[in-house]
C-alpha cells in the first residue's frame, strides 16, 4: 500500500490528566483547558468520531463532561472499571470500524501498553502528544465535505434509530413507517459536488459500476444540459442521513441512460435504491422515453444487478439501444425497462425534482 | 444433489419470510403489493433461496415476478433444481 498514513475514523479519550488536568475521584474539580476544547470541535468538524475509554464512575464522569459542554461530542463512551483494551474493541465493533483506524490517548504508559498489548493496530498516543495531534497526517482527512461535520451526529443518530428498532416489534414495513423518513431528490450544484465524488468513492454494494468519478467529470455533467446529476439525501425523527444517493443519468431523445447509481449502504435497508429507481421509471414514463442503466458486475454490487432486475430491467433487445454510445468497457452490461407510472412510496415522504418537459428549477 | 418437492420448499420458504416479516405469509400473498420492498430484503430473498436450495439466480431469473409470492418462488426453486437439467442463457 502506500506510505501515507491511513486516516484516523475515531479518537478514544481518556479523561483524568488528558481529557481534563485533575482526577476527577480526588480533585472533584478537574479542568477542561482551551486548547483541548478546540482540539474536540477541530476533530469533529473534520468527521472524526470521539469517544471515552475512562476509568471513573459513569454517572459522574459523564455529568462532568455535560458540565464543561463536550458531552455531545462523544459517542458510544466506556467509562467503567474494566480493561481499556476491551472498551477500545466494543467502540470499534458497534462503529464496524476495524481496529487500525481506532486512535486511544491516555496519559497512564500502562494503559496505552495494556490496549497495545491486546490491538497492536490501534495508535496511542500519549496525552503529551495532544498539542500536535491536529497537525498530524493521519488526523487530516484528505477532503472535509459537508457531511464530514454532520458525521457524529448522523452517527448518534443511528444508535437512537437502532435502539428504536430493537424495540420495535412487527414487520419492519411497519417499523419503516414509524421513521418518518423524508427523501430528497435534487440536481446536485457545484456545492455538492464533493459530497457527490465521495458517495462515488464510498458505495461499493450498491454501485452499480464500481466506476469512480473524479470532481472534474462531474463538474462538467453539471454544466452539461444533456446530462443529470442527481443528489439524495435522507432524514427522519432521529437526524439527518445527509448524502445518500446518487444518479449520474444521459437524456437522449428515446431514452434516458443511467450512467451510474450509487446509494450509501447504510440506508439500503431503508429502500432508498428502490425508490429512487421507481421514481427514474415514473418520471420515464412520464417523460415518454425507455430506460437503459449500466451495471458492470464487481465482487460486491450484485445487491445492485438484484434491484434493477427487481424494478423490472431486462436484457431485452430495444431500438433505444443505438442511442447511447457503446459500452466502452467489456463486461459492462446494459439493462433495459419500458417504464410505467409507478405510485409513490409507501414508507417515506419524497420530494423531488422534476424532471420532465423544460428544466425545473434549482430549488 | 437431493431434490426438494414443492411441499418442502414452500414450507421452506414460508418459514423464512415468518421470520422476517414476523407474521405468517399465504403463499398467493403478493409481497410487492403491500408497498416497498427494499433492496436489501431482495438480496435477502435472493441470497436465502440460492443456499437454502443449492441453486444460482443469474439474469432474467432474477425478475421481480419471480419473487412475487411463495408459490412462484416455489416454481422458481423447482425449475432451478441442479438435478433438472435446464440450460442457463
Amino acid at each position: 500500500m502506500t506510505a501515507t498514513a491511513k486516516v484516523v475514523k475515531c479518537l478514544v479519550w481518556d479523561l483524568d490528566n488528558t481529557l481534563w488536568k485533575g482526577t476527577l475521584v480526588e480533585d472533584g474539580d478537574v479542568v477542561l483547558d482551551e486548547q483541548i476544547r478546540d482540539l474536540i470541535a477541530e476533530l469533529d468538524r473534520r468527521g472524526i468520531l470521539q469517544s471515552v475509554a475512562s476509568k471513573n464512575d459513569h454517572d459522574n464522569a459523564w455529568a462532568k463532561l455535560e458540565a464543561l459542554g463536550v458531552a455531545d461530542y462523544f459517542v458510544l463512551p466506556r467509562i467503567s472499571w474494566n480493561p481499556k483494551s476491551a472498551a477500545v474493541a466494543e467502540i470499534a465493533a458497534e462503529l464496524n470500524f476495524a481496529l487500525d483506524v481506532i486512535a486511544f490517548v491516555d496519559d497512564q504508559p500502562t494503559e496505552r501498553a495494556e490496549v497495545q498489548f491486546h490491538h497492536p493496530e490501534v495508535r496511542c498516543y500519549a496525552a503529551e502528544q495532544l498539542g500536535e495531534i491536529a497537525a498530524r497526517p493521519e488526523f487530516r482527512p484528505a477532503t472535509v465535505t459537508a457531511d464530514a461535520g454532520n458525521r457524529r451526529k448522523m452517527y448518534q443518530a443511528g444508535f437512537r434509530r437502532k435502539a428504536a428498532e430493537a424495540e420495535f416489534r412487527g414487520p419492519s414495513e411497519d417499523f419503516l413507517r414509524t421513521l418518518g423518513m423524508v427523501m430528497r431528490i435534487d440536481r446536485a450544484t457545484e456545492a455538492d459536488l464533493s459530497r457527490v465524488e465521495e458517495l462515488t468513492l464510498r458505495t461499493s454494494q450498491m454501485n452499480a459500476t464500481g466506476v469512480h468519478y473524479h470532481r472534474a467529470e462531474l463538474t462538467a455533467l453539471v454544466d452539461d444540459p444533456d446530462h443529470e446529476v442527481l443528489v439524495t439525501s435522507l432524514s427522519d425523527r432521529f437526524g439527518p442521513h445527509g448524502a445518500v444517493g446518487l444518479v449520474l443519468m444521459a437524456k437522449h431523445a428515446r431514452v434516458w441512460h443511467i450512467r451510474l447509481l450509487a446509494t450509501s449502504c447504510r440506508v439500503v435497508a431503508f429502500g432508498v435504491g428502490s425508490t429512487l429507481l421507481n421514481w427514474l421509471a415514473d418520471e420515464g414514463a412520464r417523460t415518454g422515453v425507455h430506460l437503459l442503466a449500466d451495471f458492470l458486475p464487481t465482487t460486491r454490487n450484485r445487491m445492485m444487478d438484484v434491484a434493477y432486475r427487481f424494478a423490472g430491467f431486462t436484457d431485452d433487445h430495444c431500438d433505444c439501444r443505438t442511442e447511447p454510445k457503446p459500452a466502452e468497457l467489456p463486461d459492462l452490461r446494459r439493462l433495459h425497462l419500458i417504464p410505467s407510472p409507478t405510485d409513490p412510496p409507501a414508507t417515506l415522504t419524497l420530494h423531488a425534482v422534476s424532471l420532465t418537459g423544460a428544466p425545473a428549477g434549482r430549488s | 444433489m437431493s431434490q426438494f418437492s414443492a411441499s418442502e420448499v414452500e414450507r421452506h420458504i414460508g418459514q423464512f419470510l415468518a421470520a422476517r416479516v414476523n407474521d405468517d405469509v399465504p403463499v398467493d400473498r403478493d409481497l410487492f403489493a403491500s408497498g416497498l420492498v427494499s433492496s436489501m430484503f431482495a438480496m435477502e430473498l435472493v441470497v436465502f433461496l440460492e443456499q437454502a436450495f443449492a441453486l444460482e439466480i443469474l439474469g432474467e431469473d432474477l425478475k421481480r415476478d419471480n419473487f412475487r409470492t411463495i408459490r412462484s418462488m416455489t416454481d422458481l426453486v423447482l425449475r432451478l433444481q441442479p438435478a433438472e437439467t435446464h440450460a442457463e442463457a
